[in-house]
């Protein structure tokens, strides 16, 4: 059986006729599942949660919260601040980790390990790290300069920017990875015609490498800065959103308000977010359904 | 012998390698520091443990026989915990893969009606932050009467999962040939049979990718686990691992060890398929 791989033609659609042809109705049978998932555990939560965060009572009370004033200002310093840090971070690091050499292959390997491995034991290792009396950090400061060294997570600033370097530590490596990738997609050609116009490394970056780029790292700084909001672990497992409930994002004052029997509040906090998220989402979609 | 290179050292390959290796000494570092500690505390007893020491006086693997001999109050139902969080992965990784797989294959081959609007929903939920979810989930699943129930978790995490599948599958499926499923109906092949003789075998790679992606999103989940499941018998191992937290005095270096061995699994099943991994996830995460 040859089979010719060119072209792009697609099977023409049937005429929409009230008879489904078979394959239609296997089609249909086999959409099923996934669309009895989506009603039963998203459309029906998302509708009965809207409908429970529908009194203005509730964004009274949450305008009125201290808590969640400061949820709101963490959120935003993680995304703004946090995702940045960590996306230069990964271009740069993307850039070593394309360097054709073999031990530089073997700590691409290891380097991947942070997430490949679950969060929880590995943030409450570092919560460990950072005790003020018994944790490893303060043993060596103690060391080297006989001081004791800071409360690390009783600190606000300090805990959240904690809460943001184990976030960062992390989801480094997904985002290096996806960068590698595109890095390596620069045809090799225009860097040699550079280096033979006696390009410095910057010129190289500023007129190859970003121009080929940029896109994708729009898209991935957008993209991460979506999912860092659900990110719940790193901060619930290192700081509990303490201290004084000091560093809470939206979502770990979301599961807060919930733990409270605050249903209608929690929900109201997300549909807060709702304004920021859903254009970023939109955003998103418009890119990858293309 | 002489090695190929050597006769063309020069001081600049030098400072080439001087420069890349002060990038690479600080990420081995960075990246190595939490895991090791993890791994200093599993080894430790409890004194070295609390002593701040690089390795342990008395190295011992003491704390992995309390762990398998459940010989602590935290560690009780250890292996029950350990089930509970394989079964519910498994299980995840079945369901998705079947979820999925149908409805790509519906969406991509059958060109189903309203399968483009379905695939764009998916999308959506894809996008929706999975902590934000959570609460509504939670509440839904008190009104399905599902909490406490490992099904509440596992039909949580297919929800979780299957956006992300159905469209990773769809973008494979949309590159075999058209002409693999007109020369299959030519043959007299019934959809089934064009699923399952021609669709799926080629599907493979794919499929691999998404059932590792869709089994260690589970066993690693921890947010919906601790809100969907309480009972000490019902909990996974995330859980039982967070529970230790509640006590003043926790013994962490049991809770390291439990984290160790809990780890183990998934960073094992991540190195066994980082081939389909990397091929079939990384260019589907991100299209520029």
């Amino acid at each position: 059986m040859a089979i010719t791989l060119s072209g792009d033609q697609s099977i023409p659609a049937p005429p929409l006729s009230p008879r489904l042809t078979p394959a239609q109705v296997w089609g249909i049978v086999l959409l099923a599942p996934y669309l009895l998932v989506f009603l039963a555990f998203v459309v029906y939560p998302v509708c009965y949660g809207l409908w429970l965060a529908r009194a203005p009572s509730n964004y009274v009370a949450l305008y009125n919260d201290p808590i969640f004033a400061r949820a709101a200002v963490n959120t935003l310093i993680f995304l703004v601040i946090g995702i940045n840090i960590k996306m230069l971070i990964a271009l740069f690091l993307s850039g070593f980790f394309a360097q054709q050499r073999p031990w530089i292959k073997w700590l691409s390997v290891i380097f991947i390990l942070p997430w490949a491995v679950p969060s929880i034991p590995t943030i409450l290792s570092v919560r460990f790290m950072l005790n003020p009396e018994w944790g490893m950090v303060n043993h060596f400061i103690f060391s080297f300069t006989g001081d004791d060294g800071p409360n690390w997570l009783n600190d606000p600033t300090v805990a959240l920017t904690m809460a943001i370097a184990v976030h960062i530590w992390k989801s480094l490596p997904f985002w290096t990875l996806i960068l590698i990738t595109g890095r390596l997609a620069i045809s090799h050609d225009l860097f040699e015609a550079a280096e033979v116009d006696g390009a410095s490394w910057w010129q190289k970056f500023r007129f190859i490498t970003w121009p080929s780029m940029q896109t994708l790292y729009v898209t991935c700084t957008l993209l991460s800065m979506i999912w860092t909001l659900g990110d719940f672990n790193s901060v619930y497992l290192l700081t509990g959103g303490g201290p004084a409930d000091l560093t809470h994002v939206l979502s770990t004052l979301g599961i807060r308000y919930l733990r409270l029997d605050q249903l209608s509040l929690a929900m109201a906090s997300i549909v807060c977010a709702m304004p920021f998220v859903l254009p970023l989402v939109y955003f998103m979609m418009k890119r990858l359904s293309r | 012998m002489k090695l190929p290179g050597v006769s063309e050292f020069s001081w600049r390959d030098v400072a080439t390698e001087a420069r890349l290796l002060l990038i690479g000494i600080p990420v081995f570092l960075w990246t190595m520091i939490p895991i090791y500690h993890m791994f200093l505390f599993a080894i430790s007893p409890k004194e070295d443990a609390f002593s701040g020491k690089l390795w342990p006086d008395h190295p011992t693997l003491h704390n992995f026989e309390i762990v398998f001999k459940q010989q602590h109050y935290f560690l009780r139902d250890f292996y029950v915990q350990f089930w509970n969080s394989t079964l519910i992965a498994a299980s995840v990784g079945v369901l998705t893969l079947f979820i999925a797989t149908s409805a790509a294959f519906s969406i991509s081959r059958l060109k189903v009606p309203g399968g483009r609007m379905v695939l764009n929903l998916a999308l959506f939920t894809y996008f929706i932050p999975a902590a934000f979810l959570a609460v509504p989930m939670y509440r839904t699943m008190g009104n399905y009467g599902l909490l406490n129930n490992h099904w509440s978790l596992i039909l949580a995490m297919v929800t979780i999962a299957s956006p992300y599948a159905i469209w990773v599958l769809k973008q494979a499926s949309d590159k075999l040939p058209v002409e693999l499923d007109e020369a299959a109906v030519m043959d007299g092949a019934t959809t089934l049979q064009i699923f399952r003789l021609v669709y799926l075998p080629l599907m493979m790679p794919s499929l691999v990718a998404i059932g590792t992606y869709a089994v260690l999103l589970a066993w690693n989940e921890y947010l919906y686990a601790f809100l969907l499941l309480s009972n000490d018998r019902e909990i996974t191992l995330p859980v039982a691992l967070g529970n230790f937290l509640a006590a003043d005095d926790s013994p962490w270096e049991l809770l390291m060890t439990t984290g160790f061995i809990y780890a183990l699994p998934p960073a094992a099943v991540y190195y066994a398929f980082r081939r389909y991994m990397v091929g079939g996830l990384t260019a589907g995460a991100v299209k520029s």
